[in-house]
C-alpha cells in the first residue's frame, strides 16, 4: 500500500523538484542576458466614456511586469490615476481613471507608455456617453431585448396552428427549414465567436475556450435531452416532439442571449449606432426562430396548450434582454466567446436532434436528398441569409 | 522592477568601469538614475490636468542644476578637477581640457519613463562647455558605449579636428583627443556624427558649447543665464517622437519652475537638439525678448515673442522681467507643448 502511494507520488515530487530548478536557475535569463528588454503586453478590456472622463481597463497579457509611466491623449500628456495601481504583474488589471474633455461624437486615441516607454494605443472611433446601469437604460436594453428576441419569437410560434395542420410533406419541408434557419445561426455565431476569440488577451486563449465551451454546451444538452425524454416516457408516451421543441427553445435562448451581449455592447462601446433598420433586421431574423421551434410539434400533431407555447417562446426569447443587459453593463469579450460559444454548442447539438428525428426510419443522406427537405434547407438558409443582410 | 535593476546593475558596472579606466567619475554623481522613480499618482491640479504625473527620481539628472552648469561648476572642487582644468597661456587666453566619454545609460525622460540612452558623462544633454572665444579647448574623448561614436563640435576646426568624416569614428574602449581654438563667439553645439546619424543623436549625444566673446569687443552684459536644449525622444523607435522637453525631462519646469528676479537681465542660451521634427520652436508668454542668432553678433538682430529653430540652429534671447508672477514658456507647436515641452519662469521681486 505504501509503496503504491510512492509510486503515485514520485512522479509528482519530481515534477515539482523540476519547477524549482527551472524557476531558481532562470534559463530564460541566461538567454535573454541583462539588458534584454522585458515583453511587454498590455490589453485594453473596457473603456467607459463619462462626462469629463475616460476610464479605461487594462489587463497585462505579457508574461513580465508592466509599469505604467504615463498616458497620453490625442498627443499630448494626461493625467491620470490607477485603482489597482500601475504595476500589473502577468494577468493583472486596473483601471485608469483619465479626466479628459472628450468632444461627443468625435474621434479619439489615446496611448498608455510604459516605464520602458513602449506604446499602447486604444482608439474611440466615435465618442458617445457609456450607459451606466440606471433606470433609463435598464428600460432600454429591456425593450430593445423584447422587440429582437421577445416578441419576433412569440410571433413565429403563433404559426403553430397553421402548421399543425400540413401534411407530412409540408412538415418535413418545415423541419427542414428550421434546419436551414439553424445552420445559419450556427455559422454565423461560430464565425463571430472565433472572431471576438481572437481578439481576447493571448493567455485567455480564445479559440481553445470557444471550442471547449461549444462542445461543453453540446453534450450537457444532449444530457439534458435523453434526461427529458426518459422522464416523458414515464408520464406520456410518445411525446418526442415536444422535448425536441424545448431544446430547439433552450439553444435559440442560448444564442439570443449572445446576440443581445452583442446588442448591447455594442451600444455600449459606441463602435455601432444602434440604428432602427437593425432592430429590424434582428426582429426579422428571429421571428423564424420562432418557427423553427413550433415545427418539431407540428410533425408529431401534439397537442400543445397556450401556456406550454409560452413557456417555449420565453426560453428562447427573454435571454435576449438578459443578454443586452449584461452586454451593456459589464461587457467583457471573454463573456462574448463564451455566450457566442454555447450558443453555437446548444444549435449543433438541436439541429443533430432534427435531423435524427427525420430520419427515424432510414439514412441520413436519403432523407436529406428528398425534394421538400432540400428546398426546405434552401429555403432556411435564404430566409435567414437575406434577414441577416439588414443587421450587416 | 526586475529589469530595471539589471540595467541598472548593467550601469553601475560601466560606471565603475569608467572610473577604473580614466579615474574621471564621481561615483556619487553616477549611481542615481535607472531607478523606478516615484510614480505616485495623484488626482491633478485643479486647472492643469493636462501634463504629467508623478515626479522623477530625486537622484538623477537635475533639469534646474543643468539650466546654470558649464564646465562642471556643479561640482565639488575635487572632483570637478578631474574632468576639467583651465591653465593661462602667455598671451592671456586659456587652455581648457575636458575629459567626455560615452556610456549607455538609461535615463528617466518622464515621470517613471525610462528610455535606453546613449550618453555624454552619462546626462542628456551632455555637459555644456564653455570658453572665451581665442580661448584652446583640448577634450580628451573615451568611448566606453557600445557602439562606435565621435564628437562633432561646430565651430571652425580643421578636417583632422572634426569627428565626422570616415575613420573618425572612435571605437568601444578607445579614447580620441579633440583639439582647436574657440571660435565664433557664441552658442554651438556638439553632437555624435557616427552612422546611422539620426539614432546617434536621437539616443541622446549631444550638448552646448557657449563662446564668450573676447574682452577686446565688450562682452555682455551680466545677466541670469540659462542653458536650453530642445529635444525631444522616441520611445517606440519608429521615428516620432513620444516625448518633448527643454533640457530631457517633460514638464520638467512646470514642476520646478525657473526662478528669476523683477529687472534683471535674463539670458537663454537656446539650442535645437530635436530629431524627426525639421524645427522646434520657443515662445514666452506676457514679454518680448531680443534675438542673436547663433550668438555671434552683440547687436540684436530682431524682438518678437516666438522664436523658430531648424535642428541643429541656436540663439542667444535676453529679456527683463517686468511683473512677478508666472511666465509660462512653451514650443509654439501646440503638439509638442502638449507632449512635455512646455515650463514655467517665476519672477520675483528683488530682495532689497
Amino acid at each position: 500500500m505504501t509503496r503504491r502511494l510512492f509510486l503515485g507520488v514520485l512522479p509528482l515530487a519530481l515534477l515539482a523538484a523540476l519547477l524549482v530548478l527551472i524557476v531558481r536557475s532562470g534559463p530564460t535569463d541566461l538567454v535573454r542576458g541583462d539588458n534584454y528588454p522585458p515583453v511587454e503586453r498590455l490589453m485594453f478590456q473596457r473603456v467607459v466614456l463619462e462626462p469629463g472622463f475616460i476610464v479605461a481597463s487594462v489587463l497585462n497579457d505579457g508574461p513580465d511586469q508592466v509599469t505604467i509611466a504615463q498616458v497620453q491623449v490625442d498627443e499630448a500628456f494626461w493625467t491620470f490615476t490607477a485603482d489597482s495601481g500601475v504595476e500589473l504583474g502577468h494577468l493583472s488589471r486596473t483601471t485608469l481613471r483619465i479626466p479628459y474633455p472628450w468632444v461627443d461624437g468625435e474621434a479619439h486615441l489615446f496611448k498608455v507608455l510604459t516605464s520602458t516607454g513602449t506604446a499602447f494605443e486604444h482608439e474611440i472611433a466615435v465618442a458617445v456617453e457609456t450607459p451606466t446601469p440606471g433606470i433609463r437604460f435598464f428600460g432600454i436594453f429591456t425593450l430593445i431585448g423584447l422587440y429582437v428576441g421577445v416578441i419576433p419569437v412569440a410571433i413565429g410560434l403563433l404559426w403553430f396552428p397553421f402548421v399543425k395542420r400540413l401534411s407530412v410533406g409540408a412538415t418535413d419541408f418545415l423541419l427542414a427549414l428550421t434546419v436551414g434557419l439553424l445552420a445559419f445561426l450556427l455559422v454565423d455565431g461560430a464565425s463571430e465567436g472565433l472572431e471576438s476569440a481572437g481578439m481576447l488577451p493571448e493567455s485567455f486563449q480564445g479559440v481553445v475556450l470557444f471550442a471547449l465551451a461549444a462542445a461543453g454546451a453540446y453534450l450537457l444538452l444532449e444530457g439534458v435531452g435523453a434526461w427529458l425524454r426518459a422522464r416523458r416516457q414515464k408520464v406520456d408516451a410518445g411525446r418526442d416532439g415536444w422535448v425536441l421543441a424545448l431544446l430547439i427553445a433552450v439553444g435559440i435562448g442560448l444564442h439570443n442571449f449572445g446576440e443581445g451581449l452583442a446588442i448591447g455592447s455594442a451600444f455600449a462601446l459606441g463602435e455601432a449606432a444602434l440604428g432602427t433598420l437593425l432592430i429590424v433586421g434582428f426582429t426579422l431574423h428571429n421571428t423564424t426562430e420562432g418557427l423553427a421551434i413550433v415545427a418539431p410539434l407540428a410533425r408529431d400533431r401534439e397537442r400543445v396548450s397556450v401556456a406550454d407555447l409560452a413557456k417555449l417562446g420565453l426560453i428562447g426569447g427573454v435571454p435576449t434582454i438578459a443578454g443586452a443587459w449584461v452586454g451593456g453593463f459589464v461587457y467583457s469579450p471573454v463573456w462574448s466567446v463564451l455566450f457566442l460559444a454555447i450558443g453555437v454548442g446548444a444549435i449543433a447539438q438541436v439541429v443533430g436532434q432534427i435531423v435524427r428525428q427525420m430520419t427515424r426510419e432510414g439514412s441520413v443522406a436519403r432523407m436529406l436528398a428528398t425534394g421538400p427537405v432540400l428546398a426546405g434547407l434552401f429555403a432556411g438558409f435564404a430566409v435567414m441569409y437575406v434577414t441577416g443582410m439588414l443587421v450587416g | 522592477m526586475l529589469v530595471t535593476s539589471l540595467t541598472r546593475r548593467a550601469w553601475l558596472r560601466a560606471a565603475g568601469f569608467a572610473s577604473l579606466a580614466s579615474g574621471v567619475v564621481g561615483a556619487a554623481r553616477l549611481s542615481g538614475q535607472g531607478q523606478g522613480g516615484g510614480t505616485a499618482l495623484h488626482p491633478a491640479h485643479d486647472a492643469h490636468i493636462m501634463g504629467t504625473v508623478g515626479t522623477p527620481a530625486p537622484d538623477g539628472f537635475n533639469p534646474t542644476t543643468f539650466l546654470q552648469t558649464w564646465n562642471f561648476s556643479d561640482l565639488p572642487p575635487e572632483e570637478r578637477a578631474r574632468l576639467y582644468r583651465e591653465t593661462p597661456r602667455p598671451d592671456g587666453t586659456m587652455l581648457r581640457e575636458y575629459e567626455i566619454f560615452s556610456a549607455d545609460r538609461e535615463i528617466e525622460i518622464a515621470p517613471g519613463m525610462f528610455f535606453p540612452a546613449w550618453t555624454y558623462n552619462g546626462q542628456v544633454p551632455g555637459p555644456t562647455i564653455r570658453a572665451t572665444e581665442g580661448d584652446r579647448i583640448r577634450v580628451t574623448f573615451r568611448n566606453l558605449g557600445s557602439h562606435p561614436h565621435s564628437i562633432h563640435f561646430h565651430g571652425w576646426h580643421p578636417p583632422a579636428m572634426d569627428g565626422a568624416l570616415a575613420g573618425q569614428e572612435v571605437p568601444p574602449g578607445e579614447t580620441f583627443v579633440y583639439e582647436f581654438d574657440a571660435d565664433p563667439f557664441g552658442v554651438h553645439l556638439y553632437h555624435c556624427h557616427t552612422v546611422p546619424l539620426k539614432r546617434h543623436i536621437h539616443k541622446g549625444l549631444y550638448g552646448v558649447v557657449i563662446v564668450d566673446p573676447r574682452a577686446s569687443r565688450g562682452s555682455r552684459p551680466p545677466a541670469d543665464e540659462f542653458v536650453m536644449v530642445m529635444n525631444a525622444f522616441d520611445t517606440t523607435f519608429d521615428a516620432e517622437n513620444e516625448v518633448y522637453a527643454v533640457n530631457t525631462v517633460a514638464n520638467a519646469y512646470v514642476r520646478e519652475p525657473i526662478r528669476v528676479t523683477v529687472g534683471q537681465l535674463v539670458r537663454v542660451y537656446l539650442v535645437n537638439l530635436t530629431e524627426f521634427d525639421p524645427i522646434n520652436s520657443f515662445h514666452l508668454h506676457g514679454m518680448f525678448f531680443d534675438v542673436y542668432r547663433t550668438g555671434t553678433s552683440l547687436v540684436t538682430s530682431e524682438t518678437t515673442d516666438t522664436i523658430m529653430l531648424c535642428q541643429g540652429e541656436r540663439a542667444i534671447l535676453e529679456t527683463t522681467f517686468r511683473y512677478p508672477g508666472d511666465f509660462m514658456f512653451h514650443a509654439h507647436q501646440s503638439e509638442f507643448a502638449e507632449l512635455g515641452w512646455m515650463g514655467f519662469f517665476r519672477a520675483e521681486a528683488p530682495s532689497t
